[in-house]
């Protein structure tokens, strides 16, 4: 109870500095627009599905690792040493987390909405594929947020976090673009619905790896 | 604990072992009968140099997450030298892995790269290891290269266990035994073969783990001329 009340401040906090600062928001939008009319400059229109979706998927893993991998660097030691000493590192790691999939999760939809417009969207069955953007987002919020942590005690290098962290985002790629290119078919629920579980799970296993792998991090 | 782990690394059994299973796997992994069969010809014989690596690789990289967890409870720096460099030893494996089995798959499926959950396991195991050895390398403070290292190798294993044991089950592979092929069983109905993988596994596994160890005892040495 005393962990959520200190994550649920930290994000408060999180959010309203952000909001304050709208200059890392904005530059974020822009990237992804950028990024999606560089595709639709370079390809035109897209017609095979499995290559909409594909596009759309890497143009999120760019928007998302751009997004978090600030998410550490941007905090001031003095900061961060004020969290050290007042706050465990559980509420620190989890507050990123749920902060980065609620920012990731609203990129998404934006991304989603314009690069349906620009490209034609094949996709049958909107719901699913909302729900998959949404596990996605926790994905790869959840990933590359611990990566962003783990390269902040590093040496602080915006790059390594792409180096570190897109080997570990395979498999969650492979599983979230099968999950939505079935969406895009407007395959049935109860095919979709396993590799939804497995999704579930995966994205389990990272937030609990954080939880449990941060405190290491945290402590200097 | 560690100087348990000490003795059974400088006890000369295992390494004999090791050395009498290898010797054993190449006379009899050339020599020995195999089946005859279509396509894949006498080129079966690389069951006993590329599926080992697999398993040698497997072996090293649970060494090093499991040091990785040692170091973290215990913070030892000996537990992540041990770590790191069974890390580096996978990577061996995983590239003669990788070689074997696209020579083998040159002649067998006709191409020395294709689409498939096995090859694509193994080369985001090298990526991983190689991000590994570059974040270890960017930091420069040895207890803090040993504790960030040691989080990012037990996060990168378990999404690598992910990636190359549960992926290859939802997906059509063309390796033996998977996506509808028949395993290797069938073609060795008279085990003759088996005779000779099992010792094969053991054999490079302890091999993989010897020269692990002597790489630590060399970085020690380093180390004590370093300080000296």
């Amino acid at each position: 109870m005393k962990l959520g009340t200190q994550v649920l401040t930290l994000i408060k906090l999180e959010a309203k500095l952000e909001w304050k600062n709208r200059q890392a928001i904005t530059s974020l939008l822009v990237y992804s627009l950028a990024s999606i009319y560089i595709s639709y400059l370079s390809f035109r229109q897209v017609l095979d599905p499995v290559t909409w979706n594909a596009l759309f998927w890497i143009i999120m893993l760019f928007a998302g690792t751009n997004a978090i991998a600030k998410s550490f660097l941007q905090e001031s030691k003095g900061l961060q040493f004020f969290y050290y000493s007042m706050l465990p590192p559980q509420a620190v790691i989890l507050s990123k987390i749920f902060y980065n999939i609620l920012l990731l999760s609203i990129l998404g939809g934006i991304n989603f909405f314009i690069y349906s417009m620009i490209f034609q969207s094949p996709v049958q069955n909107n719901e699913q594929y909302l729900i998959g953007l949404v596990l996605g987002s926790i994905g790869l919020s959840s990933t590359l947020t611990l990566v962003a942590g783990i390269v902040s005690k590093a040496n602080n290098n915006a790059a390594l976090v792409a180096i570190l962290g897109f080997p570990l985002l395979f498999p969650l790629l492979l599983i979230i673009m099968r999950f939505t290119g079935n969406a895009v078919s407007g395959y049935s629920w109860a095919i979709n619905q396993s590799w939804c579980g497995l999704l579930l799970l995966l994205n389990g296993i990272i937030i609990i790896l954080s939880y449990l792998l941060f405190p290491y991090l945290w402590k200097e | 604990m560690t100087s348990n782990n000490k003795t059974i690394a400088r006890a000369w059994w295992w390494k004999a072992l090791a050395i009498a299973m290898l010797i054993y796997t190449f006379i009899m992994g050339f020599l020995g009968t195999v089946p005859a069969m279509p396509i894949i010809n006498e080129s079966i014989r690389n069951l006993y140099f590329h599926v080992t690596m697999w398993m040698g690789m497997i072996t090293l990289m649970f060494i090093n997450v499991i040091y990785s967890i040692k170091y973290l409870r215990s913070g030892k720096l000996y537990d992540d030298l041990v770590g790191e460099e069974s890390a580096r030893m996978a990577m061996v494996f995983a590239g003669a892995g990788l070689v074997t089995g696209m020579i083998w798959a040159n002649f067998t499926w006709g191409a020395p790269w294709v689409n498939d959950p096995q090859l694509n396991g193994t080369a985001a195991t090298m990526l991983i290891y190689a991000a590994y050895f570059i974040l270890r390398n960017a930091i420069t403070d040895e207890i803090k290269r040993a504790r960030i290292g040691s989080v990012y190798g037990i996060f990168a294993f378990v999404m690598m266990f992910v990636f190359i044991m549960i992926i290859p089950k939802m997906n059509d592979s063309l390796h033996p035994g998977k996506g509808g092929n028949p395993g290797f069983n069938k073609y060795d109905l008279d085990s003759n073969m088996r005779m000779v993988f099992y010792p094969a596994v053991i054999g490079w596994t302890l091999l993989g783990v010897w020269m692990m160890s002597l790489r630590v005892r060399l970085r020690k040495i380093e180390e004590k001329i370093h300080n000296a």
